[in-house]
């Protein structure tokens, strides 16, 4: 089947699937659904928009910015999704398994995504998971837990695909979250509009080994003319492609994010290919004395450390799907692998580490969902985020390499998924920034 | 709605248990370590308040001697019991479909709070025998109301099997209106000290594993005989006897639950156990890891190291580095057994997740208490504090009620649908 045809049947079913579900009974969120499913519509015949647009600054009609309120807990341990989260994971799982995985090799050796995958997930909206639905997004409240469980199932399908086509959802993410009014008004309708931006990304990682994301080299002066910006930011996906970047950098001896729109002055794109995550096409961004506007500040350090945190978690998530993958594929392989006269499944050595991928894998998905939870409720998560990063770091890279272990030399070459899996497992508690829930 | 927290309405029920952990259980944990098989008296008064806060019902949960059936209704599946291993509880889903948080959370979460004071006296509390929970699981209603209120020990090891338990040899013999037991068994926690002992014996070895059925024998039985108190590694306040069957008469009775030989499901029902108990196992292994953590941190933070949630491990110190490590299994331990406590009183079939909370806590509980003892240095090692106690505690956490390896077993035969014959 091609992929065309593909997401065809992945559009079909996603809407029997999604009509059918109880939660469909209510009108309102028939019809915010119903606005994201219809969106491809519009925005299929629309041009490719050249890299480097303008965003001409647009005062908002308003004060305050728009943002969600904080979910509300009820005090219950549960680990049942609301409906709304159940549908918009269906969605992702179908694309996951139907388009992204079947596109996942090829991308991962052509370090680019095929146009009709991205046309794929941004005909699901996923570019507004967490855009609040006042400006034309979809999220009502928190949206960590429903981008935790969105992300696992792209990452299921492949890690650098998702995160090539989920750099741009964060970058509107931190916009929804820190942004002013006229942050929000500028930026975010070349999201949610009917000509959306190439790509986008959000820069925190740099070269330098020990890297500390509160501490990034990057420095950021202000003068008369504005901020001025140097430094090197490291593997930025799509980096030759984004017309926007938010920058993290000190500006002035505190850590901050800052916006800088791709065609700014002093900017320089190198290649900068990494071990994994080749689909996102990462490149290097090197800042050189590059001038914004002060305006150009996006929220508090206080914000710079939650984009960190929600990084953190967003990558943990991902590494969730990449698991899972690995344990979706061993399962049946060792079943059907056989030597000395059985199949090797059959042997404890084998048999114990598919378990223990398994007790790894959900133990990280928990404290990433327990995370969530609290970031969605407004609580302090730095705790449980640390700590999710710290699995991923240990036991996700474990899983990649019990991956290829598992198969032996026939995890080794390319004729199987799992040495890309271990290759993009390893970056998943490695990489700041990029991903954001 | 996706929540992983602590049930809100638990929270008292916690504080009680941790003002039992810190006033009564540690304050006498090194005494009754060194004083192996000296019975804690102190116990009788701690047990005796925690009868009465449970029948007063106001506690919802400090409580631990109401035992509720697997399949009965008639304990009721709200009634929540804490601090001991007896409290096994409803699986029923709500009618309504809520959501609930009920006696196998509670239990988890008491237990927990327990452990950071003492494993060993938690396992001696009386009438809270793992037996209790064996009572509560496949006993008959006329039996669970003989039973109401007495100390229940376990009787299933013996010298020759230990993990594989349903090759175990003790006889059972009808003869009238008695059983005759005949047989040997080891490592039966409070054997000395319960009332009663739940015994394990097969009706017919030819029959395998369908044949053994669970029986009730008073301690004062004639025909069983205590042969010694075992000399261990830990848990030391924690009595551990052998016993000989010597033609121990039973009146039939007292065998549990259903006495014929059926070849689906008889050695499942004494099995099914197991997916209620080990989540309660599992909770004492992360208790035993609080406790370790706990007190390290407060040692290291004395040293003028203090974890930075925030900055990466690499550029912490190698102290900091490791207590994030161990916090982090600590927590996917924590959320794996909440989760399986979670399914039980949900109505969900646990017993992977069962076995994978007990094999995560059990291997994070002895590498945490190791790794304390040596942040610790000397005095980690030295027995003025207790950090060298838990780790000599934790190793029988990875062990009984199932070893790591036995859970990866269960854990793997479920992922890959292999049956006990296809991966042994």
């Amino acid at each position: 089947m091609t992929t065309a045809a593909s997401i065809q049947r992945l559009g079909l079913r996603l809407i029997s699937k999604v009509g059918s579900l109880p939660v469909m009974a209510h009108p309102a969120l028939r019809a915010r659904v119903g606005k994201v499913l219809h969106r491809s519509a519009h925005v299929g015949g629309a041009a490719q928009i050249a890299v480097g647009r303008a965003f001409a600054a647009r005062k908002a009609p308003r004060v305050d910015p728009a943002r969600t309120p904080p979910t509300t807990r009820r005090g219950v341990f549960d680990l049942t999704p609301t409906e709304d989260q159940q549908m918009l994971r269906e969605a992702a799982r179908g694309l996951g398994e139907d388009v992204i995985r079947p596109a996942a090799a090829q991308a991962d050796t052509d370090r680019t995504i095929p146009a009709d995958v991205t046309r794929a997930a941004a005909d699901l909206g996923l570019v507004l998971l967490g855009v609040p639905a006042e400006l034309d997004g979809i999220a009502e409240d928190g949206s960590a837990v429903t981008g935790a469980l969105v992300l696992e199932e792209l990452a299921r399908g492949d890690m650098g695909i998702t995160v090539g086509i989920m750099a741009s959802a964060s970058v509107a993410t931190a916009l929804s979250l820190y942004g002013t009014a006229d942050q929000q008004a500028t930026y975010l309708p070349h999201f949610t509009g009917t000509e959306p931006v190439k790509a986008a990304a959000l820069a925190i990682q740099e070269p330098q080994s020990l890297f500390d994301a509160l501490s990034p080299r990057t420095t950021g002066v202000t003068g008369t003319g504005g901020i001025t910006l140097n430094g090197v930011k490291a593997l930025v996906p799509n980096a030759d492609s984004a017309e926007l970047f938010i920058v993290s950098t000190m500006v002035d001896g505190s850590s901050r994010l800052v916006i800088v729109e791709a065609n700014t002055p002093g900017i320089t794109i190198e290649h900068d290919p990494a071990m994994g995550i080749r689909a996102a096409n990462t490149g290097r961004l090197l800042l050189t004395d590059v001038t914004v506007p002060t305006a150009n500040l996006l929220g508090s350090t206080e914000d710079h450390l939650d984009a960190i945190r929600r990084s953190r978690l967003a990558w943990a998530a991902a590494a969730c799907g990449t698991a899972q993958a690995v344990l979706d594929q061993v399962i049946p392989y060792t079943k059907e692998r056989h030597a000395f006269g059985e199949p090797i499944a059959h042997r404890q050595a084998v048999a114990f580490l598919i378990a223990d991928i398994a007790i790894e894998l959900e133990g990280l998905r928990l404290v990433t969902w327990q995370a969530a939870a609290r970031l969605d409720a407004g609580q302090d998560a730095s705790e449980p985020i640390a700590l999710a990063r710290a699995l991923t770091s240990a036991h996700a890279t474990q899983i990649g390499s019990h991956g290829v272990q598992l198969l032996g030399g026939h995890g080794f070459v390319k004729e199987f998924d799992n040495e890309r899996w271990y290759r993009d497992l390893r970056g998943a508690g490695v990489l700041e920034g990029v991903l954001l829930i | 709605m996706i929540d992983l927290e602590v049930p809100r309405k638990l929270r008292p029920l916690i504080e009680s248990a941790r003002l039992m952990a810190e006033e009564a259980f540690r304050p006498i944990s090194r005494k009754y370590d060194l004083a192996e098989h000296t019975y804690p008296q102190e116990l009788d008064l701690i047990a005796a308040v925690i009868d009465g806060m449970s029948s007063s019902g106001v506690s919802e949960g400090a409580g631990a001697s109401s035992v509720s059936g697997s399949k009965g209704a008639s304990s009721g599946g709200e009634r929540v019991e804490g601090g001991g291993a007896a409290n096994v509880g409803s699986r029923m889903p709500s009618a309504k479909g809520e959501v609930r948080n009920g006696a196998n959370m509670s239990s988890v979460l008491s237990i927990l709070e327990s452990c950071r004071g003492d494993v060993g006296l938690l396992l001696s509390l009386p009438r809270q025998g793992l037996g209790n929970a064996a009572i509560a699981a496949v006993a008959s209603p006329e039996q669970r109301q003989r039973y109401a209120g007495r100390w229940a020990a376990m009787a299933i090891t013996e010298p020759d099997t230990g993990s594989d338990s349903g090759a175990i040899r003790t006889t059972a013999v009808r003869d009238g209106d008695e059983y005759v037991l005949n047989g040997e068994k080891i490592f039966v926690t409070s054997g000395e000290r319960a009332e009663l002992v739940v015994v394990w014996a097969t009706l017919d070895r030819s029959l395998g594993k369908q044949a053994i059925k669970s029986f009730v024998v008073e301690r004062s039985n004639p025909g069983f005989k205590l042969v010694r108190l075992e000399h261990k590694l830990g848990i030391r306040a924690s009595d551990t006897a052998a016993f000989v069957l010597d033609n121990c008469r039973v009146p039939a009775e007292d065998l549990l639950g259903d006495p014929e030989i059926r070849m689906q499901g008889g050695f499942g029902g004494a099995m099914q156990t197991f997916d209620n108990t080990r989540p309660l196992v599992a909770a004492m292994a992360l208790g035993l890891t609080r406790a370790c953590l706990d007190l390290t941190r407060e040692m290291l933070t004395a040293e003028g190291v203090e974890v930075d949630w925030d900055r990466p491990a690499q550029v912490q110190s190698a102290a900091a580095a490791k207590v994030l490590q161990m916090e982090a299994d600590y927590a996917a331990a924590h959320l794996l057994t909440l989760k399986a406590a979670w399914m039980a009183d949900n109505g969900k079939p646990n017993s992977m997740e069962a076995s994978m909370a007990k094999a995560k806590a059990g291997r994070t509980c002895v590498a945490v208490a190791l790794a304390c003892v040596e942040l610790c240095g000397a005095t980690g090692y030295a027995e003025r504090d207790l950090l060298e106690k838990w780790a000599r505690d934790a190793k029988i956490l990875d062990i009984f009620e199932g070893t790591q390896q036995i859970q990866l077993l269960v854990v793997a035969r479920r992922l890959l649908g292999l049956s006990s014959a296809q991966l042994t």
